[in-house]
C-alpha cells in the first residue's frame, strides 16, 4: 500500500510538474542555505586555524606597549634589546626557539625591478619560532649574524616579483645603498589569517639591519616558540615576571609590554568564525521554515482544487488513511526532492564559493544528512494538515464541487 | 444474516429514513423506503427533482448513512458498518458511473481504469492487463493513452464504465449516466450498460429522469417525495 501511494504521489508530482517545482523551491533554497552557510564557516574556521598554525606553534610574541589596540606601539615603552632575547634564553626553560625581530618597510630594487616589501631583522631561530622552511639555499649561520653581514633570504614573492623564473639564490638585491646576497629562497606559506601575503618578506641578520636600516640597538620583537607538551601559559608567566624585572617596573605598575600566544589567537578567531557559522545557519534554517508553509500553503490549494478527485477515489473505494498517506507521502517526497536537489546545489556552491573565498571546502556529512531529514519532516509536519483535510472529506460533497 | 444463502437478496432496503439539517431547516429526504434488488436485475429509479432519487442511490452506493431503517447488502447491515468498512464494500462491490465522467484529468484512459486496482494492491501487470480488457470491452481499443480532453462525452463515459466494471463489481450504479450525452450516444451508452448487465450479470441500478433511457431497464422504480410511488416490470426483459 504504501508503495503504490509512493507512485500515486509521484504520478501526482509528474502531472503538475511546475507546481511541484515552484513548491519545492522553498526548500531547495533553504536547504542549499543552511549547508551552503555551515560548509563555508567550517571552512573559515579551518582556514583560521591553519593559517595561525602556518604562523608557528606554540608561539608567545613579546612586543612592548601594552596591548593589542590603542596603547600598542606607544613612546612610553622602550623595545627590547637584544639581551632581553638572551635572557629568556638563558633563563626559562622548556623553549625551541627565541627570536629577536625588528622590521623595516623599504624598497628592494634588483636589476631592473623594483618591489616594496618588508625587511625582517633577525636571528636563525626565527626560521624555527615562525615555521619557515627552506626551498633552495641556505639560512644565515652565526658568524655571518654576529658580522652583520649583507646576506639575505628571500619569500616567493619576493623572487617571483624581482628574479621572475630565474633562480635568486646567489643573486643580488639591493637595499637603499647596499647590496645583499641572496643565499636562500623560502618554501611559499601563502596568505595569512589577515589576509596579507607571508612570501612578500626579506630575511636578514638582525645586526645588518640595525646597523645599516634602523640605526639603533632595538629590538621590537621577540618570538618565543615553546616546545611541545611544555605548557605555554607557565612560559608565558615566566616571560612576563622576567621582563618586568628586566624592564625595572613596580609593583604596583602595569606592564608595558605584552605577551601574545597564538593558539589563544587561533582560539578566539575560530570561536569567532564558530559563533558566525552558527548565526547564518540559524538565518538559513529560518529561511527552510518558510519553505516549510509554503509546502503547506501549496499542499492546502491543492487539496481544494483536487477535491473531486478526492471524491472519485473515495467513491471508488479508497480508505481515509490511503488518501492521507497519499498526500503525506506526496508532501514528504515533494519536500525530500527539495532536500535533495538542495544538497546538490549546496554542494556545488560551497566548492565553487570556498574556491573563490580562498578557504578549504570541507564536506560536512551530518549537516548535509540533518538538512535533508529536516526537509522531510518538514514534508510531514506541513503536509499533514492538508492531508488530513484531503481524507475527512465528505465523499458525495467532494463529487459534487466544481 | 435471514435465510438460507440462495434466498438472499443483493440488496433489500427496510424503512429507509434520510433526514438533512436540523430543528426549523429539517427536510426529510426519504421517508421509510422498502425496495429489494435481485442479483442481475436492471433497475431505473425515476422521479421529479427532490423526490429523494438521488439521496436512495447515494444510500445505495454506500456514499451516505440513512438516518432509520435497515440496508442489507448480501444480507449485511449496512447502516452499522464505519466508515473504512463501506470504503472496503465499495471497493470490493460496487460499480460507480456518474453523470459528470468524473475521470481524473491529465490522466490517460488506461491510468483511470487502473485507479479502483490500485487500491485493491493489484499488481503492475495485473493491472494494465484488467484495464485493457475493460477499455476493450467498452469499445476503447487503441484509445488507452488519450487523456480525457482528447475524447468525446461518449468516450470519456465508456472510460468512467470501464473503470466502473474492471473490478468486475456486483453492482453498478449509474447516476444519470446519460444526463450530458446527446440522443444517438445515450442510446450507445444504453446499449453498452445493457450488454455487461446481460453477459457479465452485474446488477445495475441506474437513476434517470429520461423515460427513454428508462425503457432499457428490467424494472423501473419511481419516487416521489422521499416514498416509492410505484415499482413496475418493463413489460418484457429484453
Amino acid at each position: 500500500m504504501l508503495w503504490n501511494a509512493l507512485l500515486l504521489s509521484i504520478r501526482e508530482i509528474r502531472r503538475n510538474l511546475l507546481r511541484s517545482f515552484l513548491t519545492t523551491l522553498g526548500i531547495v533554497i533553504g536547504v542549499a542555505a543552511v549547508i551552503t552557510m555551515v560548509t563555508l564557516g567550517n571552512g573559515a574556521t579551518r582556514a583560521v586555524k591553519d593559517q595561525i598554525a602556518s604562523l608557528g606553534s606554540n608561539l608567545l610574541i613579546v612586543r612592548p606597549g601594552q596591548r593589542l589596540g590603542a596603547g600598542y606601539g606607544s613612546v612610553s615603552a622602550a623595545n627590547f634589546k637584544v639581551e632581553d632575547a638572551a635572557a629568556i634564553r638563558a633563563q626559562i626553560g622548556g623553549l625551541k626557539a627565541v627570536a629577536p625581530v625588528v622590521s623595516k618597510g623599504v624598497t628592494v630594487i634588483a636589476q631592473a625591478n623594483n618591489w616594496p616589501t618588508s625587511i625582517t631583522g633577525t636571528t636563525a631561530d626565527y626560521f624555527i619560532s615562525n615555521n619557515w622552511r627552506l626551498g633552495q639555499g641556505r639560512i644565515f649561520n652565526e658568524s655571518e649574524e654576529r658580522a652583520g653581514k649583507a646576506v639575505c633570504v628571500i619569500g616567493n614573492t619576493l623572487k617571483r616579483e624581482l628574479f621572475g623564473a630565474a633562480n635568486p639564490v646567489g643573486g643580488e638585491i639591493r637595499i637603499k645603498q647596499f647590496a645583499c646576497e641572496v643565499i636562500g629562497l623560502l618554501a611559499s606559506k601563502g596568505q595569512s589569517s589577515m589576509g596579507s601575503d607571508q612570501d612578500d618578506t626579506v630575511i636578514m641578520p638582525l645586526r645588518t639591519v640595525q646597523r645599516r636600516l634602523t640605526g639603533n640597538q632595538d629590538v621590537r620583537t621577540l618570538m618565543v616558540s615553546v616546545k611541545d607538551g611544555v605548557s605555554t601559559d607557565k612560559v608565558q608567566r615566566q616571560i612576563k615576571q622576567l621582563m618586568r624585572e628586566r624592564r625595572r617596573i613596580g609593583d604596583n605598575e602595569d606592564d608595558n609590554f605584552n605577551v601574545m600566544d597564538t593558539k589563544q589567537i587561533a582560539e578566539t578567531l575560530s570561536a569567532t568564525t564558530q559563533v558566525m557559522t552558527t548565526l547564518l545557519g540559524a538565518v538559513a534554517a529560518v529561511s527552510l521554515l518558510v519553505g516549510g508553509i509554503g509546502i503547506m500553503n501549496i499542499m492546502l490549494v491543492s487539496v481544494t482544487e483536487r477535491t473531486r478527485e478526492i471524491g472519485i477515489r473515495l467513491a471508488i473505494g479508497a480508505l481515509e488513511r490511503e488518501v492521507l498517506s497519499q498526500f503525506l507521502i506526496e508532501a514528504v517526497v515533494l519536500s525530500s526532492l527539495g532536500g535533495l536537489i538542495g544538497v546538490i546545489l549546496a554542494t556545488l556552491a560551497s566548492i565553487g564559493l570556498s574556491g573563490l573565498m580562498n578557504i578549504p571546502y570541507l564536506f560536512n556529512p551530518s549537516v548535509n544528512l540533518l538538512s535533508f531529514a529536516f526537509s522531510a519532516a518538514i514534508g510531514v509536519i506541513f503536509g499533514y494538515f492538508p492531508a488530513r483535510r484531503a481524507a475527512s472529506l465528505d465523499p458525495i460533497e467532494a463529487l459534487r464541487h466544481e | 444474516m435471514t435465510g438460507s444463502a440462495g434466498a438472499i437478496p443483493l440488496i433489500r432496503l427496510q424503512g429507509i429514513s434520510k433526514t438533512y439539517g436540523q430543528g426549523q431547516a429539517e427536510f426529510q429526504a426519504l421517508r421509510g423506503v422498502d425496495l429489494t434488488v435481485n442479483s442481475g436485475e436492471f433497475v431505473a429509479i425515476m422521479g421529479p427533482s427532490g423526490s429523494g432519487k438521488s439521496t436512495v442511490m447515494n444510500i445505495l452506493g454506500c456514499l451516505d448513512v440513512p438516518s432509520g431503517g435497515a440496508y442489507l447488502f448480501l444480507g449485511e447491515h449496512v447502516e452499522q458498518l464505519t466508515r473504512p468498512q463501506r470504503a472496503l464494500l465499495r471497493r470490493h462491490y460496487l460499480g460507480f458511473v456518474f453523470q459528470g465522467f468524473n475521470l481524473l484529468a491529465r490522466t490517460s484512459a488506461q491510468e483511470n481504469v487502473e485507479l479502483p486496482l490500485l487500491y485493491r494492491g493489484e499488481s503492475g501487470t495485473a493491472r494494465h492487463a484488467a484495464a485493457r480488457a475493460a477499455l476493450a470491452q467498452v469499445g476503447l481499443e487503441g484509445r488507452e493513452s488519450h487523456t480525457p480532453a482528447e475524447l468525446s462525452g461518449g468516450q470519456q463515459q465508456r472510460v468512467a464504465i470501464a473503470r466502473a466494471i474492471v473490478t468486475r463489481p456486483s453492482v453498478l450504479l449509474a447516476d444519470e449516466p446519460t444526463g450530458n450525452l446527446d440522443s444517438t450516444t445515450s442510446h450507445e451508452i444504453m446499449d453498452l450498460i445493457t450488454q455487461l448487465n446481460r453477459e457479465l450479470g452485474i446488477t445495475v441500478l441506474m437513476v434517470t429522469h429520461e423515460p427513454d433511457m428508462a425503457t432499457y431497464a428490467h424494472r423501473v422504480v419511481h419516487f416521489k417525495d422521499g416514498l416509492v410511488e410505484s415499482d413496475s416490470r418493463n413489460g418484457e426483459a429484453a
